[in-house]
C-alpha cells in the first residue's frame, strides 16, 4: 500500500475490490442502487412495461373503431383511453427509454465508470416510476386525464374538467419531467466532463454528440411545459385566470407553451434513435461513419430549427397567413439536416462491405417507415394542405410513421445490437426475423390506411362514426393490421426472453465494433473499466479486443482502489486532457427517500392538502442536503496519483468540477422557465381579449423597493465575500440569510397585499406569479446560505475546499437578479397597460 | 405532391436496398457527393418550389377560392358550443339563426365568422374549405364557396369533450334564387 492509499492488485483481485465499491447489493440493497448499469436497465425495463400498457390501450382504440356499430366503450372511457395512450407513449415510454439507454451506454462509450451524479439518476428513476404509477393508478380508477395528450384548455380547465383527471396529468407529468430534466443535466455534464483521457470533443463517439445535442434541447425545451403545467394547475386550483378569456387570459397561451416544448420533443425523441443508427450502421457496413463532422453540423442546425417551428401545430388557430408562411418554410427546411443524415448513412453503406443481421433489418424498417413519415411531414408543413389534413387521421398516420419509424424501429435495432452487451448472449436468429416482419407489415397495414381515412374526412378522437361516412372498410383494415402488429411485439418480447435464456455466450465484441463499450467483459461489471483507457484517435475506430485485456489488467489510468472511494477522471472540456479526480458518492437509500417525499409533495397538491405540501418540500430539501455529506472532506488533500506518473487535484479542490457545470445548466433551465413566464405575460397583453384590466396594477410606494434594492445588493456582496478567501465567511453568510429572508418577505408582501387580487385578471395573476417565482428563489437562497454556514461549522470549508460556497455564490447572484427583474416587471406591465393595448 | 413523394420514397428505399445488396453499388460516388447531392441539392429546390406554391395557394384559398372578389362576400356567423353549431346571418335582413344547418348561396364567396364561448372547437366542411378553430375569446374568419347546390357534411375537428364525435352539421347550398326562400322557410318553422 502506497502512502496516499492506492492499492494495486492482480486483475482478479482488482475486479473483486472494485466490485465491492461499485456494485448494487442484493435484496433490500437493490433499493439503494445508484450504479448507472442498474439504473439504466431499470429505466429501459420500466419504459417497456409502460409501452406494453400504452399498446394495450391502442388495441382498445382499434377495437372500438373497427366498426361503426361498436358499443365497446362510451365517449368518456374512450377519451381517457386515447389521452392515456398518447401520454404514456410520449412521456412514459419514449423519453425514459432513450434516457435509460443513454444512462447505460454513455459512461461505457466515453470510457468512464459512471455518470456524473449517480444519486441524481437514481432519484430521477424513482420520480419517473412514482409519477408514471400515479397516472396508471388513475387510469385503473377511472379518473385518468381525458382532454387529449396535449391537454388543450379550456377543455382541461376546472370548468369543463371538474374532476381530478386533469390534475393527475399536470402533476404526474411534471413529476416525471423532473426526472427528464435532471437526467438531461446529468447527461450534459457527463459528456462534457467525464470522458476518457485524450478523448477530445472531435474524437467523441457520435452517439455522445447526439445525446449532447438532445440533452441541451431538453434543458431548454422542457421548462416551458413545466411552467405551462404549473400555470394551468394554479388556474385549476386557485382560480388564477391565465387561460380564461373572460378575465384577460388566453387558451392560445397554453398552445404556445405546450408546442414550444412539444415540437422540439419530436426531435428529442428522434435524435437518440438516429444516434443509435449512426453507431450501429457503420459497424454493419464495416467502415467508420462517413461525414462525422457534417452530421454534427446537421444535428446542431436541427436543434436550432426545432425551436422555430412549433407554430406548425397551430396553423388553424387564426394566425395571419404571412406569419404561418415563416413557420412553414422553417418546417420544410428541417428536412435538409434529416436528408444529410440519411445520405451520410447511405454513403457509409455504399463505401463499406455490408453484412445483414437483425439490427440491420430494423434499420431497413426505419428507412422505409421514417421516409414516408418525413414526406407526409413536408406535406403537412404546407399551410393549405394542413388546413385540410389537420386534426384528421392523416395526422395520426403521419405522427405514427415519424415516431415508430424514427424511434421504435431504430431502438429495436439498438436493443438487438446491445442486448448481447447487457445479457452476455447472442441473439437466436429465426424468431427475430418473423417478429420483425409481423411488426413491419402490421404497422404499415394499420397506419397507411389512416392516411386515406383522414383524407376522406375522418377527424381524430371520435369514438364513433356514422356508417354512411364511408370510413368503415379502411378502419377495419387498420384494426386488423394493428392486431398483427401487437402479435409481432409480443413475439419480440418473447425473443428477448429467449435470448437471455438460450442465447449463445460469446467471448468479446460480437459485432466487431470499434467503440469502447465492447472493451469490457459482458455482462459488464458495475465499474465498467478496471482502469480507464487512453484515447488517441476517434473513439469509434478503437480496438476493443486488444484494449479490453489491457484495461482489465490495470494498465490504464486509475487502475487501483483508494480508500474505498468511487473515483474517475474529469477532463478539460475541449481537449479531453485530464484535470481532476472526480469522487462519486456511494450507494444509498436517500434518492428513494427523496423521491418518496417528492411524491408526498405532488400527492398533497393533487388531493388539495395544501398544508402538507410545504412540509413535504422541506423534507425533500433536507434529504437532498443529506446527500452531500458522503464526499465532503474536513482537510485539504494534495494531488492524487492517477497512474502513469501523473497526479491531479480532487474535484472538491478543482476550479470547474462537474457540480459547477450542473449548477450552470440548472440555472439555464430555470431562466428558460422564467423567460417563458415573462413572455407569456407579454403575449397575453398583445393577444388576449379583455385587456386592459379594469383595475390597474397598483405597485405601491418607493420605500419597499428601496429596501428590496439594498437587500439584493447585500445578497450579491455577501455571496461573493463568503466564497472569496478570508475570515468571517460565516458572518457574511448570516448576512446573506437575513438579506434573502428580507427580499423574500418583501416580494411575498407585494404579491399578497399590494398587487391586485390575482383572481380578477390575468395581468394581476402574472404579476403575482412573477413575484412569487423570485420569492421562492430567495427562499432557496436562504437554504444555500444556511447550508454554507453548517459546512463551515463542520470544517468542510477551506480556501481550497470552497466549492459549495462558490455554487452558493452563483445562486445568490442569480436570485438577486431575478428579484430585481420580478419587482420591476409589474411596473413595466402597468406602464404597458396604461399606454394602451398594442 | 403525392407523385413526388412516391418517387422520393422509392428513391431512398431503393438506394438503401441497392447499397446493402448490390456489391460495390454507389462506391464510385464519393461520400462527399453522396451527402451534398442527396442531403442538400436533392431536397432544397423541391422544398423551395413547394413552399412558394403553398404560399400562393394559401393566399388563393384565403380569398375564398375565386379571383379577386368583385362583390363583397356574404357574411355569416358560426358559433360553436358543446356540442352543436349555431349559425346566424347578419347580412340577410330578418333571417333567423339556425342550428345544425348552415344555408349558403352558390356561386358567391361566403365569409364565416367563427367563434366559441366554451371550449375550442374547429369548423370544417371537408369538401368546401380547410378548417379554422373556434377559440373562446377570439374570432376567426374562413372563406368558402360552393359552386353547386347540395348538402355538404361538416364536422367539429378539434376534440371538445364527450360530445365531440356527434358535433356534426350540414352546409346546405342553394341557388341564388332559392336562397332567401330557404332561409325564410327555416324562420317559419
Amino acid at each position: 500500500m502506497s502512502r496516499s492509499g492506492e492499492q494495486h492488485r492482480s486483475p482478479v483481485a482488482s475486479h473483486h475490490a472494485l466490485e465491492r465499491i461499485w456494485e448494487t447489493k442484493p435484496g433490500w440493497g437493490r433499493l439503494a442502487a445508484v450504479n448507472h448499469n442498474t439504473v439504466g436497465k431499470r429505466f429501459m425495463l420500466t419504459a417497456i412495461v409502460f409501452f406494453a400498457i400504452g399498446g394495450i390501450l391502442a388495441m382498445l382504440i382499434r377495437t372500438q373503431l373497427a366498426s361503426s356499430k361498436s358499443a365497446f366503450m362510451d365517449a368518456e372511457q374512450y377519451a381517457q383511453v386515447f389521452t392515456m395512450h398518447g401520454t404514456i407513449m410520449m412521456f412514459l415510454f419514449a423519453i425514459p427509454f432513450f434516457e435509460g439507454l443513454a444512462i447505460y451506454l454513455l459512461p461505457k462509450l466515453l470510457g468512464t465508470r459512471d455518470l456524473a451524479f449517480p444519486r441524481m439518476s437514481a432519484y430521477g428513476y424513482w420520480c419517473y416510476l412514482f409519477g408514471g404509477s400515479m397516472l396508471i393508478v388513475a387510469l385503473l380508477g377511472g379518473v385518468a386525464p381525458a382532454s387529449g395528450w396535449f391537454m388543450y384548455t379550456p377543455l382541461s380547465s376546472s370548468v369543463y374538467s371538474p374532476g381530478i383527471n386533469s390534475d393527475v396529468w399536470l402533476l404526474g407529468i411534471t413529476f416525471v419531467e423532473i426526472s427528464a430534466l435532471s437526467a438531461a443535466i446529468e447527461i450534459m455534464v457527463t459528456i462534457l466532463k467525464l470522458r476518457a483521457p485524450g478523448m477530445s470533443l472531435d474524437r467523441m463517439p457520435i452517439f455522445a454528440w447526439y445525446m449532447l445535442v438532445v440533452a441541451t434541447m431538453m434543458v431548454i425545451g422542457f421548462p416551458p411545459l413545466i411552467l405551462g403545467s404549473m400555470l394551468l394547475e394554479m388556474e385549476r386550483a386557485f382560480d388564477l385566470p391565465f387561460f380564461d378569456p373572460t378575465r384577460g387570459g388566453d387558451p392560445l397561451l397554453w398552445q404556445h407553451l405546450f408546442w414550444l416544448f412539444g415540437h422540439p420533443e419530436v426531435y428529442i425523441i428522434f435524435l437518440p434513435a438516429a444516434g443509435a443508427i449512426s453507431t450501429i450502421l457503420p459497424v454493419f457496413a464495416g467502415i467508420p461513419l462517413v461525414g462525422y463532422r457534417i452530421i454534427i453540423a446537421a444535428l446542431v442546425s436541427m436543434a436550432f430549427l426545432s425551436f422555430g417551428l412549433w407554430v406548425h401545430h397551430m396553423y388553424t388557430v387564426g394566425i395571419p397567413h404571412v406569419g404561418l408562411s415563416f413557420f412553414s418554410a422553417a418546417s420544410a427546411l428541417v428536412a435538409v439536416p434529416t436528408a444529410i443524415q440519411i445520405f451520410a448513412w447511405l454513403a457509409t453503406i455504399s463505401h463499406g462491405t455490408p453484412r445483414f443481421s437483425v439490427p440491420m433489418l430494423h434499420i431497413f424498417g426505419f428507412f422505409f417507415v421514417f421516409v414516408i413519415g418525413g414526406l407526409t411531414g413536408v406535406m403537412l408543413a404546407m399551410v393549405p394542405f394542413d388546413w385540410q389534413a389537420h386534426d384528421t387521421h392523416f395526422v395520426v398516420a403521419h405522427l405514427h410513421y415519424v415516431l415508430v419509424g424514427g424511434f421504435v424501429f431504430p431502438m429495436l435495432a439498438g436493443i438487438y445490437y446491445w442486448l448481447p452487451h447487457i445479457s452476455g448472449r447472442r441473439p437466436v436468429q429465426h424468431l427475430s426475423h418473423a417478429a420483425f416482419w409481423m411488426v413491419f407489415i402490421g404497422f404499415n397495414v394499420t397506419f397507411f390506411m389512416m392516411h386515406l381515412t383522414g383524407l376522406r374526412g375522418m377527424p381524430r378522437r371520435v369514438f364513433e362514426y356514422p356508417p354512411e361516412a364511408g370510413w368503415e372498410v379502411l378502419n377495419f383494415i387498420s384494426s386488423m393490421g394493428s392486431f398483427v402488429m401487437a402479435m409481432g411485439f409480443a413475439l419480440i418480447a418473447l425473443d428477448f426472453i429467449l435470448i437471455f435464456r438460450f442465447g449463445r455466450p460469446f467471448r468479446r465484441n460480437p459485432w466487431r465494433a470499434g467503440t469502447l463499450e465492447w472493451a469490457m467483459p459482458t455482462p459488464p461489471p458495475s465499474y465498467n473499466f478496471a482502469s480507464l483507457p487512453i484515447v488517441d484517435r476517434r473513439a469509434d475506430l478503437l480496438e476493443p479486443d486488444r484494449l479490453g485485456p489491457l484495461l482489465a489488467s490495470g494498465q490504464g489510468y486509475l487502475g487501483f482502489t483508494r480508500n474505498g472511494r468511487m473515483e474517475l477522471l474529469g477532463v478539460e472540456i475541449v481537449s479531453g486532457r485530464p484535470e481532476q479526480v472526480v469522487i462519486l458518492p456511494h450507494r444509498t437509500y436517500l434518492p428513494l427517500v427523496a423521491a418518496l417525499t417528492t411524491a408526498a409533495f405532488f400527492l398533497s397538491i393533487l388531493f388539495k392538502l395544501y398544508w402538507l405540501a410545504p412540509l413535504a418540500l422541506a423534507a425533500t430539501i433536507i434529504v437532498f442536503l443529506g446527500w452531500t455529506r458522503d464526499t465532503a472532506l474536513n482537510h485539504d488533500t494534495g494531488l492524487l496519483a492517477i497512474g502513469h506518473g501523473q497526479a491531479l487535484p480532487s474535484h472538491i479542490q478543482a476550479e470547474r468540477p462537474p457540480s459547477w457545470w450542473a449548477m450552470v445548466f440548472a440555472i439555464i433551465a430555470d431562466i428558460t422557465a422564467y423567460v417563458s413566464l415573462l413572455f407569456g405575460s407579454l403575449f397575453l397583453w398583445i393577444s388576449a381579449p379583455n385587456w386592459p384590466p379594469q383595475q390597474g396594477l397598483e405597485v405601491g410606494s418607493a420605500v419597499p423597493f428601496a429596501v428590496l434594492a439594498v437587500a439584493l445588493g447585500t445578497i450579491v456582496l455577501a455571496g461573493r465575500m463568503a466564497s472569496a478567501s478570508g475570515r468571517c465567511r460565516a458572518g457574511w453568510l448570516y448576512l446573506a440569510v437575513l438579506a434573502h429572508a428580507i427580499a423574500a418577505a418583501i416580494l411575498v408582501w407585494l404579491a399578497l397585499f399590494v398587487a391586485p387580487d390575482p383572481r380578477t385578471h390575468a395581468a394581476a395573476a402574472s404579476a403575482f406569479v412573477v413575484l412569487l417565482y423570485a420569492a421562492l428563489h430567495h427562499g432557496i437562497g436562504t437554504v444555500f446560505a444556511g447550508y454554507g454556514i453548517w459546512q463551515i461549522r463542520k470544517g468542510f470549508v477551506s480556501d481550497k475546499r470552497n466549492l459549495d460556497l462558490r455554487l452558493g455564490e452563483i445562486w445568490h447572484t442569480y436570485s438577486a437578479l431575478l428579484g430585481a427583474i420580478s419587482a420591476l416587471f409589474p411596473v413595466l406591465l402597468a406602464g404597458l397597460i396604461s399606454g394602451g393595448s398594442p | 405532391m403525392l407523385a413526388g413523394s412516391i418517387l422520393l420514397f422509392l428513391l431512398v428505399v431503393g438506394l438503401f436496398l441497392a447499397t446493402v445488396f448490390v456489391p460495390r453499388f454507389g462506391r464510385s460516388i464519393s461520400p462527399r457527393n453522396w451527402i451534398i447531392g442527396g442531403g442538400i441539392f436533392l431536397p432544397l429546390p423541391i422544398l423551395l418550389a413547394l413552399t412558394f406554391y403553398a404560399l400562393w395557394q394559401g393566399e388563393y384559398l384565403l380569398r375564398g377560392g375565386g379571383g379577386f372578389p368583385l362583390q363583397s362576400p356574404l357574411r355569416v356567423e358560426a358559433h360553436g358550443t358543446m356540442w352543436q353549431w349555431r349559425f346566424s346571418y347578419p347580412d340577410i335582413r330578418g333571417a333567423t339563426p339556425t342550428s345544425g344547418t348552415l344555408h349558403i348561396p352558390t356561386g358567391r364567396t361566403v365569409e364565416i365568422r367563427v367563434s366559441s364561448s366554451d371550449v375550442i372547437h374547429s369548423f370544417w366542411v371537408p369538401r368546401l374549405a380547410g378548417k379554422i378553430d373556434a377559440i373562446p375569446g377570439h374570432t376567426n374568419y374562413l372563406r368558402l364557396r360552393a359552386d353547386r347546390p347540395g348538402r355538404y357534411g361538416g364536422v367539429c375537428s378539434e376534440y371538445c369533450g364527450t360530445g365531440h364525435a356527434g358535433m356534426r352539421f350540414v352546409v346546405q347550398a342553394h341557388t341564388q334564387e332559392d336562397y332567401l326562400a330557404a332561409l325564410a322557410e327555416e324562420g317559419g318553422r
